[in-house]
């Protein structure tokens, strides 16, 4: 077995939006970026889940759900995905080897935790990373992981162990590739662009929930105040650290979300030419700044330089001011007509 | 943020990878960077593995004070909860919340042991062995 006939890699910020770009392009989408996979994915959001706790911590998170991107950037493009979960590892492993052996590189969803080339520090319990299996060499299953800049390999044992990950999200050898793809055509894009931008002002602004899409960041603000009082100092200065975490860590990115939809909104207000959408963009930018500025003053809370709760305060205002550039501006979004 | 503005921090990343961000030019116009990482990311990963450790710690002094068997240590090492545990052994949650009890670990059969021990990827006598003070 050889691997996939020129399967290219590529880099992305994040895992799933990567497995994406580089599926599609193998596909023949030559320009799918990035930013467009996200944006036609629907993939910006905000949840604060009330009662929940992940690694001891608050449960957030700055993007659509786990697989929801790739779901919804396929079916906005018209392309049709295959999926097959399994309970037997060896099944897993022979569609795999099926696969690969007729060329068609398999996007893998696995755990983090068993994932032997990760660095140890970045190996936690989160099962919804995402790779694709480009080939199978001398026994070892060639690897395009997209957070990193170049490939690398595993062997059988040790794909299995991140297929067959268990906990919240096991991948259960989760495996998916795209089929009959048929690029769409400039009209179909422009189309597509306009029904993700008016879906995803939707999840910000009008979900009925206020810890659900851009008023969520209100929501944790309000946390973020009780919570030297609530819960002490110790536990305070974790919960900021995990949201530091869950917002700037490599695959995750919050902010690193915000930047990426703006890029989204640049290239869509290009395509479209429509400069509300660059305008739209700054706002998003602004967002995405406003985030990194709040993980330094977390920073200095969870390092021990500040404990009062003035800087608590400090902190919930940066929140609630990026929950009132984005309410503006997808609200602005959710209600413009074309 | 600015291209000019993204940091080129060490990190635990180094042997790894850099990564990519989203950032804009000098025109104003959004294109890609890697970047070797941020010093704010990095503290906030080390506290969460000072967290582990001290969480790792008491765990092993709880074993060794009698209190909990050497379940919990090794979940606690492994990063594991109750769920996570519970997941990987195929026990119910409640039944791993009471193999954390040193009475109760001391009567499990071998083949319980073995599904702990294949988890925490061990050996069985290395699991019954434990008893925190090494």
């Amino acid at each position: 077995m050889e691997r996939t006939k020129g399967f290219e890699h590529t880099q992305t910020a994040h895992c799933e939006n990567g497995v994406a770009v580089g599926l599609f392009r193998h596909q023949g989408y030559d320009y799918m970026s990035e930013p467009l996979v996200f944006g036609l994915g629907v993939g910006l959001f905000y949840i604060h889940v009330p009662f929940m706790k992940i690694n001891n911590g608050p449960a957030i998170s700055f993007r659509t759900m786990p697989g929801e991107i790739f779901r919804r950037g396929a079916k906005a493009l018209g392309i049709e995905v295959v999926r097959k979960k399994f309970s037997d590892p060896s099944k897993a492993q022979a569609l795999l080897d099926e696969k690969l052996s007729s060329g068609i590189p398999v996007g893998c969803q696995v755990g983090v935790f068993h994932l032997a080339y990760f660095p140890k520090e970045y190996r936690f319990h989160f099962n919804a990373h995402n790779i694709i299996v480009y080939g199978k060499k001398d026994q070892q299953y060639l690897i395009s992981d997209p957070v990193m800049e170049t490939v690398t390999s595993l062997n059988a044992a040790q794909l299995e162990d991140v297929r067959f990950a268990r906990g919240p999200l096991a991948p259960k050898g989760h495996l998916y590739y795209p089929v009959n793809v048929q690029v769409a055509s400039d009209e179909q894009l422009r189309k597509a662009i306009k029904i993700a931008l008016h879906k995803n002002a939707w999840w910000m602004t009008r979900v009925p929930f206020s810890f659900i899409g851009s008023s969520g960041f209100k929501y944790t603000a309000n946390r973020i105040r009780k919570w030297p009082k609530k819960i002490g100092l110790h536990e305070s200065r974790l919960n900021l650290g995990q949201i530091v975490r869950m917002q700037e860590e490599i695959g995750t990115g919050g902010g690193g979300f915000r930047f990426i939809y703006a890029a989204f909104l640049e290239q869509a207000a290009a395509i479209l030419q429509d400069d509300r959408l660059a305008g739209f963009s700054e706002q998003i930018t602004k967002s995405g700044d406003l985030l990194r500025a709040s993980a330094v003053k977390m920073a200095a809370i969870y390092k021990g330089r500040n404990s009062e709760q003035m800087y608590f305060n400090e902190i919930a205002d940066g929140f609630d001011e990026i929950a009132a550039v984005e309410l503006e501006t997808f609200k602005k979004m959710y209600k413009m007509k074309f | 943020m600015k291209k000019e503005e993204l940091p080129q921090d060490k990190s635990k990343l180094a042997d790894f990878t850099r990564e990519l961000l989203y950032v804009k030019n000098i025109e104003g116009q959004y294109e890609k960077e890697l970047s070797t990482g941020w010093d704010i990311k990095s503290d906030a990963l080390n506290c969460a593995w000072d967290e582990i450790a001290r969480r790792t710690n008491f765990a092993k002094e709880s074993v060794a004070a009698g209190s909990k068997s050497p379940v919990f240590y090794f979940m606690e090492l492994n990063l594991m909860d109750l769920a996570t545990l519970a997941a990987y052994t195929g026990f119910w949650k409640w039944s791993v919340k009471r193999h954390l009890k040193p009475a109760v670990f001391k009567k499990l059969n071998h083949q319980k042991l073995e599904k702990y021990a294949k988890t925490f990827k061990i050996s069985v006598d290395e699991l019954i062995h434990f008893d925190g003070t090494n």
